[in-house]
């Protein structure tokens, strides 16, 4: 999911070192979660000691992008990568289907139901149809396309009798 | 002004109004739910704006996004008079949601095909984002409406007074033939025709109807600079404290 151009040899640092130090780096709203795992790195340019990022910003309207770039940033450098750019990746429409098998183990590990996959074409009663993440159970019920961030939406649980929050398909 | 500009400011200045008035329920809703759900759509629509003001910034070297929302003076805005209205109840509120977020949705759909390459881009980005407003608005919609007698009787009224002022959204730009002939825009008359099919649609199951057609010219003006008299007061608040020191560094 992720290109990766090297493009000076000998490498300094492998595409799969720097993605594996990426993985230090979390979104805020769900900590369980690295930006690679959510899928959020486009591209990796990497030219000798200097390194281009591309990201790929999950919602529109995100207020963690600013602050995952500059931590992006901190991380690389700490590599050792002298010049670090940190871009936004407009070519590429990011979708929940860019999770990784392993952010949506994490997701449900942390609570939240991991969206279907489905490229956009979910429906009310797919989003309805979700399974709680606390007991397992499908008996649940859809109470709002929206929740405690931009990224969920609450549901009910009618039989351990808890709300709980789904990550919602994009 | 370049016409493209012209479209991506108007796109902006709705999104940004109506965010900024979807914001006032924060605290105020009706039941928990809508409060997030407002709230939640308030933040998706300041994002949209901040993104369309971005390419403003980027292709035109137009001033940076925050330069454009909050120093402009009330004559430069392009939204629609809808967008401007006072929250009003809950009803009203709800009604123009659902009018204005079908179209919107709507737009991009059309907006996709765009040759203008990065506001079709952002069409195909927030598309996954204005289906969760519709739905939003239609499951509401279809509750109340379908309710009881008191809120049902209140969707009418509030539609009876919002539809009319629903045409502002589609009020054609000076530049509409132009856009239309770039492959810019498919304008503003498909898009009406289009949102109007969806809107009777869904009003009809919900036993509401539209108002018949009064005055010729409600709601229009606002693409032009001519605004309701609720815009200023809204963008008064809405910079203050921009304003009150505006080289801060946040």
């Amino acid at each position: 999911m992720v290109t990766t151009h090297t493009l000076s040899d000998p490498t300094f640092m492998t595409a799969d070192q720097v993605l594996q130090a990426l993985h230090d780096v979390h979104d805020p709203e769900i900590p369980a979660l690295s930006i690679v795992d959510l899928g959020m790195i486009g591209e990796l340019i990497i030219q000798g000691e200097n390194i281009t990022v591309k990201l790929i910003p999950t919602f529109i309207a995100c207020p963690a992008l600013d602050w995952i770039r500059h931590q992006v940033k901190e991380r690389l450098k700490q590599m050792g990568f002298r010049k670090v750019e940190v871009v936004h990746d407009d070519q590429t429409v990011w979708t929940s289907d860019r999770i990784s098998e392993e952010g949506r183990r994490k997701l449900q590990a942390f609570g939240l139901t991991p969206p279907a996959r489905n490229c956009g074409r979910w429906t009310e009663a797919s989003l309805a149809a979700v399974t709680c993440p606390h007991c397992g159970s499908s008996n649940t019920v859809l109470r709002s396309f929206f929740g405690s961030t931009l990224c969920r939406s609450t549901h009910y649980c009618n039989q351990c009798r808890q709300v709980f929050e789904s990550f919602k398909p994009v | 002004m370049n016409p493209i500009v012209e479209l991506i400011t108007k796109l902006g200045d709705d999104a940004f109004i109506l965010g900024h008035r979807h914001s006032e329920w924060t605290g105020l809703g009706p039941i928990l739910e809508e409060d997030i759900a407002m709230s939640s759509m308030a933040q998706d629509k300041i994002g949209h704006a901040l993104a369309l003001y971005t390419i403003l910034h980027e292709q035109f070297g137009g001033p940076d996004p925050d330069t454009i929302g909050f120093l402009r003076n009330e004559k430069e805005f392009r939204c629609c008079h809808l967008v401007e209205y006072p929250n009003g109840e809950y009803d009203f509120t709800l009604v123009r949601h659902f009018l204005f977020d079908h179209a919107e949705l709507l737009r991009y759909q059309l907006l996709r095909q765009s040759t203008f390459a990065p506001l079709a881009r952002f069409a195909a980005k927030v598309m996954g984002e204005l289906k969760y407003h519709v739905l939003h608005a239609d499951s509401l919609m279809q509750r109340l409406a379908l309710g009881n007698e008191e809120s049902h009787a209140r969707l009418q009224a509030s539609l009876t007074e919002a539809f009319p002022l629903a045409a502002g959204i589609f009020e054609k730009s000076p530049y509409e033939d132009q856009l239309i002939a770039e492959g810019v825009f498919a304008g503003e008359a498909l898009l009406q025709q289009q949102w109007l099919k969806e809107i009777e649609q869904r009003v009809q199951a919900w036993d509401l109807h539209l108002p018949e057609a009064r005055e010729p010219l409600a709601g229009l003006g606002g693409r032009y600079g001519y605004h309701t008299p609720y815009l200023q007061p809204l963008l008064d608040e809405l910079t203050s404290v921009f304003r009150s020191e505006e080289n801060a560094s946040w």
